[in-house]
């Protein structure tokens, strides 16, 4: 759906271009995006390149719980008020954003980037697991959470993850059926992830 | 509005594949018994609150209310019939599940109505998440649906010189799409050994009905052959290999 060859200024069609591959986002959205910042003010548009341009710079991933993070260890990982036994497996760097909005949970976190996917190729091996398993032989963890999404993805990176912690002596939870299957933990709403916290249940 | 006017229909249908779409949509790939393979947009599907959401995860069966739309149909409604919770509950289930969803999905264009197809798909799944042995399950599967979309492999005559084959170890030949007997079998042709059990087993489960089939036995180097053998034709009449058969093949090595 790109415009035919010179009806459009390059810098505008190159623009155009680039936002149509974010997700979410059609030819449409983006030529929307596009002729709102042609005329939105200079300021907001330098900002905006700004931003994006310093997203990748000076960014790591947490050595302990491969958040994505300014420094290493992260924020996180850094703030000895959190409980210190309790590690909460999430897919995606949103959904440690989605439960820390809620103030409800102070123990740790562990970014699995991901979840496991046959259909997409996706092998536990090109997740963060193992560094999961590094941490639970290294760390004080009493429990782990299994927060992947309820999905058949998530579902199964939980099954694949509580055979890896086998018979190690920790407490393995999965939240609570609130969250109906098929939905993203991301959108979830405040209270509909406390509930799901405060009622997660052993895993077998 | 009446229903004629929204152009609503109902059908019953396999998730073959979804994906995100929009800000919170999933783009949904059915395949119905009446429709055939169609895509249909979920609105909303990724918001827990969105009810819908969990009758459309991957490889349920269920029924499906869709309004024609402009680009995709939208699915308004979806209840599931067959959810499949023991295949789910295992790494290796979910990759057959996943390698059974993707072929149909691959081999059938969209839009195409297939009714031997979609039994043979849904009573697949019903057959892993009962418990049916998982490997002669998806070996028949393979056999069958290569037949039904019109890739069965030649297995009675050679597929050079037209000779009905001996019982005797010969060829398989990717390309021609079948055996290859031995006095044709020269260097110079693409060939993979066919030993006389791989043949007899093929033969087996082009012909035999399931409550026949499911009985087979299988030795470990005849299974691992004809498995091998099925995925490289698959592969190659599909001009490149399955997402899920390299799960499913990397799945089982780290099993065994
Ligand atoms: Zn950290
Ligand atoms: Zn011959």
């Amino acid at each position: 759906m790109s415009a035919p060859e010179g009806a459009l200024p390059t810098s505008v069609a190159r623009l155009i271009e680039e936002l149509s591959k974010l997700p979410g986002i059609g030819p449409k959205t983006a030529s929307r995006l596009t002729f709102y910042l042609l005329r939105a003010p200079d300021e907001q548009v330098n900002a905006l390149a700004e931003a994006v341009r310093a997203l990748k710079l000076g960014l790591v991933e947490c050595e302990r719980c491969c958040h994505i993070a300014e420094s290493s260890p992260c924020a996180i990982c850094r703030d000895e008020g959190r409980e210190q036994s309790v590690v909460c497996v999430v897919e995606d760097p949103l959904d440690v954003v989605a439960i820390e909005r809620t103030g409800a949970y102070r123990g740790l976190y562990h970014v699995l980037h991901g979840a496991i996917s046959p259909v997409e190729g996706i092998l536990p091996q090109d997740l963060r697991i193992a560094q999961l398993i590094a941490r639970l032989d290294r760390e004080p963890i009493r429990e782990v959470i299994l927060a992947t999404n309820p999905s058949l993805e998530g579902e199964t990176t939980a099954t694949y993850i509580v055979r890896q912690i086998g018979d190690r002596p920790i407490r393995v939870t999965r939240l609570a059926r609130g969250l109906p299957m098929g939905g993203d933990l991301e959108y979830a709403d405040e209270m509909t992830l406390i509930r799901a916290l405060e009622g997660r249940s052993e895993v077998q | 509005m009446n229903e004629h006017r929204l152009r609503i229909y109902r059908t019953e249908g396999v998730v073959l594949a979804r994906r995100d779409w929009g800000e919170a949509d999933r783009l949904v790939t059915l395949f119905s018994p009446s429709h055939g393979k169609l895509r249909a947009v979920a609105p909303g599907a990724r918001k827990p609150q969105t009810r819908k959401s969990g009758h459309l995860e991957l490889f349920t069966r269920g029924h499906f209310v869709l309004a024609k739309g402009r680009t995709f149909d939208k699915i308004t409604q979806a209840h599931t019939e067959a959810y499949y919770p023991r295949l789910r509950s295992d790494l290796q289930g979910v990759a057959r599940a996943a390698l059974a969803c993707e072929l149909v999905d691959r081999f059938v264009p969209e839009g195409d109505t297939h009714p031997p197809l979609y039994d043979l798909l849904a009573r697949t799944l019903e057959r892993l998440d009962a418990g049916e042995p998982p490997d002669v399950t998806m070996l028949f599967y393979q056999v069958r649906l290569l037949a039904l979309v019109g890739f069965a492999p030649n297995l009675t005559t050679c597929v050079l010189c037209g000779q009905p084959l001996m019982p005797a170890d010969h060829a398989f030949s990717h390309d021609e799409g079948g055996v290859v007997c031995m006095s044709c079998a020269t260097p110079g042709l693409r060939l993979r050994p066919l030993p006389l059990p791989a043949l007899k087993v093929l033969r087996f489960l082009q012909a035999a009905a399931w409550p026949t089939a499911r009985r087979l036995r299988l030795d470990p180097f005849t299974r691992r052959h004809v498995t091998a053998l099925l995925h490289q034709y698959t592969a190659h009449v599909l001009e490149r290999e399955p997402r899920s058969a390299r799960f499913l093949r990397e799945i089982s090595a780290h099993d065994r």
